[in-house]
Formats: structure tokens, C-alpha cells, sequence
């Protein structure tokens, strides 16, 4: 019987297997960063362990720095001890550390793929469900807690039970404004914010292998969304090519001998899925989410539902009564007065591009605050050197620097109470982005025209 | 970790659907180093006001409802990976949360954290729910060892993972099992083929 992607790649790392259907699950690199590691680190000296292999992780500050102003002191005092609390037990225990202002320091999910770490066949964890987001390499890559970051600290495992396997196909063109970020929110809005849960995604078809390999991050970064423990994708050529020359990526004979073994990493053609989805990319169309968990998305110009299928009603209207909306309104002319561009999801420099492209030559609505937020500090050098930050501030935009920023608010980068904002983030909850705000996720597209026209808009109509 | 065998309690009913992570415990309070006092900002948002005074209409500030076992809606515990979701609502005094469906993450934070999440059907938690609020007085065993919750006479059974079961009970965690396994570690290592 053929394997599947996800059973290749996890049986390469299963260490031991254990009665009860438990893996000792060996991880190859372990990304950690300022909010949920130093429990971990504390835990660890608490027993007397040291780090098992400290040369398989990599650290960053990135949740809880601001985006202003990096080069000095951090302002609140709880942020900085938390950031200077990571510094110290990465100087402690030698874990390689990109500081604030350091020419590879930003999001985690975004670094790991831009320097070459990410790799396929690879397993990687953090704490931080967005971990998914390394699958677009062919990676199985999960999100963990924080005792599990230091299970991984100890031993470099994880006693893991092994996922159902999900086959997501995506087939054919992609309509004039349809982004990555529109097929993820589209796929999550008919599978649900639940549908995922207990599987592994494999996306695949036509559509996901036209997709550049920044494309790709976006669709498996929201594989955790519908509940799933992560999304990957068969590594092809534009996989190999994105990673050759990159920081720690293999090199020379190094590297040719590595790409001969990830061409072997794909679904067997009899390989058989639990549970098998196709979509054609024909049905897709800008998207925008109206409620309060990403599984509440529509179609831009569609109206709200009336209800969330077998969803229970009354927490569907608690949801719409947060986010102000009625059911079976239309969200087009909608004021908004905020947009955020940026997050793990959507701030790498294929989205700054996008939204540059747009927004030359003309300007943000009066009524709007409009913030973009690189990924990383080198996200944020190729937007310079390619102009982008003159076009951003040209019109009307803030650029800021690396961060997660106003994804999740833990900064000062915050939604006002009861306010809206278009942000290509990952999650609508309430008060993710501030107490009382109201978030909707979108592309960086649908942002980017949001924030010209200071509403909700069907934006085919808006295209360049 | 504390041993966990069983739990006889009055519930605390939050029926709702689909709680976040974010809602659980919001990412402005993740800033502590440690891993005590979270309780004091679980579910903070629907808790308080921002001028943090109590929303009276909240069920944790509702006097009627009191006891070491959450009774919540579908989907429990989706988004965020945060751990500090399970110390919340450890530290605030629960002991077992009721489900019909938990998000897998938080599954595995709580349960590395003597906090029980117990899976049961859409019908047994609606009848459950619906009881806790007809009488809040309501006892509810849940006893792990039988792996059995009941009310009123009424009971069901619940899954959990035999190796999960035995750290629980005795008080282990994933840690002392795999700092044993070091030569297999390193003996898999040795033959990795992967890059």
C-alpha cells in the first residue's frame, strides 16, 4: 500500500513506538521565542536538565516587542523582563539568539523558511500554533505547549499520538484577486473552525502547485484554524529552488543530495487518505470573515448567514452581536477605519509587494489608520532597497518594524474598543486585537483596497 | 503534577461554542515569566469590564455556580497553543473540563497539567448543562480510573489515552519518561536520514 506524505515524513522520526498507539517523536529543529519558553528553560533547571541539543534551536523575540523604536530599551517594564528574560536563558544554555536588531531577528514562522532552516522532511516545533506555517515545505511542523517545549528542551522528542491523515485538493485557475489568503479562508469556511481537528492536511492540486512558496506559508499557516494539527505540501522545484543558497540551507553536493531525497517526499499515488476534500479554484472569490472564528468567512460581496449550519444559534448571534453585524446583511460600503498588514500569515515581502502595487500612486481614506508590518528584519531591508517604503508612506501607510504587532495585541499595537479592522491576520476571536475590537480577516489585497476607499468593497472592481 | 483519580463536584455551566484560547486567558496577560497567578485573568474579557470591575451577568461572578468542574460548549480550547489556558483555569480551581469536542493543543496542555478534559456526546452535555442550571447543587463524579462521569444517576463513559491515564493518576509527566530514553535517542540519531 502506498504512504502518504505526512506518513513518510513521520515514520522517518519515530523513535520508538509505544503500546496505547503513543510515538516518540524525534524533532529536528526547535524554534522558541520570548512568551512561551521561559517556563520551559525554568522547568528544565528546576530538575537539574540541561538543553539535549541546543544546536537544533533557534530563538527570537517576536510577540511581545514593539514595533517602534526597536533600537531602544524597551518601554514597558513586564515586555522588556519577558524579552530580557529569553536573552538570558539563550546566553545561559548557548541557544543561537536574533535579538532585536539583528539582521535575521523577526517572526519566527517567518525566519525559519527565509533562512534556510525550514526544510523538507524536516520536523519542527514551537510554541506556537501558527508552526504549521513551515509544512508549505513539506515539513511536519506543530504548534506545542509549553511543557512540550520543555519535553523537546530535554530530549529533543515529543510523545506524540499519530494524526489522521486529510487530503485538501485545490484544482485549477485562480480568478483576477483571488489570493492564497481567499483559498485558505474559503476552504475554512466550508470545512468549519472545527473540521481539521485530529488531522494532518495534505493541500494539493493544480491550484497549490501553481503557488509561489510565500503563497504556500499563507495556506498552511491557517491549517490550525480548522482545528487541524498541521498542513503540509509535497515539496516540488519551486520548493527546492526558494531554499538553494539560503543561510543554513545544505550547500553544493550538500544540497543535491538532500533535493534527491525530498523528491521522494510525496503522496504515493495509492496512498489512501482518511478523509479526501476537492475545491475548484473556479468557486473561489475574494474573501472576508464577518464573525468571531476564521471558519466565519464569506465571499466579499455575498451577504452574512442566517445561521452557521449545525453551529449552535445562540453562540452564532452572541458571535455577530459582538462583531455589530445583522444576519443576511451585505458587509459592501461597511466603514472601516483600520487596516493591518502584517502577522505570520501575511507580512512577507511577496504581501508588501502586493500591497505597494495597489496602493502607488494613490491614497489611504481620510478615516483610516493603515499599519504594515514586515514579517522580519530582512522582509523589511528588501522593501526598502526595492522603494516600497516610499509608495507605503506615500500613501498614507505606516511601516513599521518586525513583530507580530496587532495579530494578537500582546504590544501596544492595538484595535480601539467597538473600532473594525481589515487585517490579513489569522484570527477574529474577540478582542484579539485589542478589548472590544472587531477584526476581519482578509488578503492583503482586500486590505490594501480597504484601506483606499475607507469601506468594504467589492474589489474586482478596484483592480489595477 | 498532581495526582488526579476522581472528582466529585458542583459544575460551572458556559455553554458556549468554539472558546478560544484568546477568550480563555487574551494574550496581553501571557507577559509573566512563571507559571503561577493566571487564574486571577481567566476568561478576563467576559469576566470584567475595562475599568475591571465584574460583569454581573458572567457565570464566574455569579455566586449560584461554584466548583471544580467546567462545563463548556463544542469546541473548546481552539487557537492559540498557550499553556497558559490550562494553568488559568487550573489555577482558578478547575480540576476537569466537560466537552463534547476540545481542540486538540489544548487537549494535550491540559492534560500535562492534571487538568481533565472529558469528552462526551452532544446529548449527555446538553442534559448535563441543562441540569447544572436547574439545580446548581447538582453533584458530578468523574472518576478517571473507571473513566465514567455521572449526575443524577445518569453516566457515560469517556476515552483517554492509556499512557496520558497513568501520568495523571500517578502524578508523572512526559518528561521522566523520555530523559529515560536517551540511548534510543541517540542510537535514532546516529541513523537519521533526514537532513
Amino acid at each position: 500500500m502506498g504512504k502518504t506524505l505526512f506518513e513518510k515524513v513521520w515514520s522517518a522520526h519515530v523513535v520508538k513506538e509505544l503500546d496505547g498507539g503513543m510515538d516518540v517523536l524525534y524533532i529536528d529543529r526547535h524554534l522558541i521565542h520570548e512568551v512561551t519558553s521561559p517556563q520551559a528553560f525554568s522547568e528544565l533547571e528546576k530538575r537539574g536538565l540541561s538543553l539535549f541539543r541546543k544546536e537544533k534551536m533557534v530563538a527570537t523575540p517576536d510577540h511581545n516587542i514593539p514595533t517602534k523604536n526597536q533600537h531602544l530599551p524597551i518601554k514597558e517594564a513586564l515586555s522588556r523582563h519577558q524579552v530580557d528574560t529569553l536573552l538570558a536563558n539563550c546566553a545561559k544554555h548557548k541557544v543561537e539568539l536574533y535579538g532585536l536588531g539583528h539582521p535575521f531577528q523577526g517572526i519566527v514562522h517567518v525566519i525559519g523558511p527565509e533562512l534556510g532552516i525550514t526544510l523538507p522532511g524536516r520536523t519542527m516545533v514551537c510554541g506556537d500554533s501558527h508552526t504549521s506555517t513551515h509544512g508549505a515545505f513539506g515539513a511536519i511542523a506543530f504548534g506545542i505547549g509549553t511543557s512540550q517545549v520543555a519535553q523537546v528542551m530535554a530530549s529533543q522528542c515529543l510523545l506524540q499520538s499519530r494524526p489522521k491523515t486529510m487530503r485538501i485538493t485545490v484544482n485549477g485557475g485562480l480568478k483576477p484577486g483571488v489570493l492564497a489568503k481567499d483559498i485558505i479562508l474559503y476552504i475554512i469556511a466550508q470545512l468549519t473552525a472545527a473540521g481539521g481537528t485530529g488531522y494532518f492536511i495534505e493541500y494539493a492540486g493544480s491550484t497549490i502547485e501553481s503557488l509561489s512558496m510565500e503563497a504556500r506559508m499563507t495556506i498552511c499557516n491557517m491549517s490550525i484554524e480548522m482545528g487541524a494539527r498541521g498542513g503540509m505540501i509535497a515539496p516540488d522545484q519551486s520548493t527546492f529552488d526558494y531554499i538553494e543558497g539560503r543561510e543554513f540551507a545544505p550547500k553544493g553536493e550538500a544540497f543535491d543530495k538532500a533535493v534527491a531525497y525530498w523528491k521522494t517526499l510525496h503522496s504515493d499515488q495509492e496512498a489512501i487518505f482518511d478523509k479526501e476534500y476537492t475545491f475548484d479554484a473556479d468557486d473561489i472569490e475574494p474573501m472576508i470573515t464577518y464573525g468571531t472564528n476564521p471558519g466565519m468567512g464569506i465571499k466579499i460581496t455575498k451577504e452574512v448567514p442566517l445561521s452557521l449550519g449545525k453551529g449552535s444559534q445562540e453562540s452564532f448571534n452572541k458571535s455577530l452581536a459582538y462583531m455589530g453585524f445583522k444576519p443576511g446583511e451585505s458587509l459592501l460600503g461597511k466603514p472601516i477605519n483600520h487596516v493591518f498588514i502584517g502577522s505570520c500569515t501575511n507580512s512577507r515581502i511577496e504581501d508588501l509587494r502586493i500591497v505597494a502595487d495597489y496602493v502607488k500612486g494613490k491614497r489611504k481614506a481620510a478615516n483610516v489608520t493603515a499599519m504594515i508590518v514586515p514579517g522580519s528584519k530582512q522582509v523589511e531591508q528588501q522593501a526598502i532597497s526595492e522603494g516600497l517604503d516610499q509608495i507605503l508612506s506615500a500613501a498614507g501607510f505606516e511601516l513599521r518594524e518586525p513583530g507580530c504587532s496587532a495579530c494578537l495585541g500582546m504590544n501596544e499595537d492595538k484595535v480601539p474598543a467597538g473600532e473594525y479592522c481589515v487585517s490579513t491576520s489569522n484570527r477574529n476571536f474577540e478582542g484579539r486585537q485589542g478589548p472590544g475590537a472587531r477584526t476581519l480577516l482578509a488578503s492583503p489585497l482586500v486590505a490594501a483596497v480597504t484601506a483606499i476607499e475607507g469601506k468594504i468593497v467589492d474589489i474586482t472592481k478596484h483592480l489595477n | 503534577m498532581d495526582k488526579f483519580q476522581k472528582v466529585i463536584s458542583t459544575g460551572v455551566p458556559l455553554p458556549n461554542e468554539d472558546i478560544d484560547t484568546d477568550q480563555i486567558i487574551p494574550a496581553r496577560f501571557l507577559k509573566a515569566t512563571s507559571r503561577e497567578g493566571f487564574g486571577d485573568n481567566l476568561f478576563r474579557d467576559w469576566r470584567y469590564h475595562q475599568d475591571n470591575s465584574p460583569k454581573a451577568d458572567f457565570v464566574l461572578n455569579n455566586e449560584t455556580y461554584k466548583g471544580e468542574i467546567l462545563v463548556a460548549g463544542r469546541n473548546f480550547g481552539c487557537g492559540s497553543s498557550r499553556e497558559h489556558a490550562a494553568w488559568s483555569l487550573h489555577d482558578y480551581g478547575f480540576r476537569v473540563v466537560v466537552s463534547s469536542f476540545f481542540a486538540d493543543i489544548f487537549k494535550g496542555n491540559a492534560l500535562n497539567n492534571g487538568l481533565l478534559p472529558v469528552q462526551v456526546t452532544d446529548d449527555f452535555l446538553s442534559g448535563l448543562t441543562s441540569a447544572i442550571v436547574a439545580d446548581p447543587k447538582t453533584e458530578i463524579t468523574v472518576d478517571l480510573v473507571n473513566q465514567k462521569i455521572s449526575y443524577l444517576g445518569l453516566s457515560e463513559t469517556f476515552e483517554v489515552n492509556a499512557y496520558k491515564k497513568e501520568c495523571l493518576i500517578h502524578g508523572y509527566d512526559d518528561i521522566d519518561f523520555l530523559i529515560n530514553l536517551k540511548s534510543e535517542i541517540e542510537a535514532y540519531e546516529t541513523s537519521s536520514i533526514v537532513v
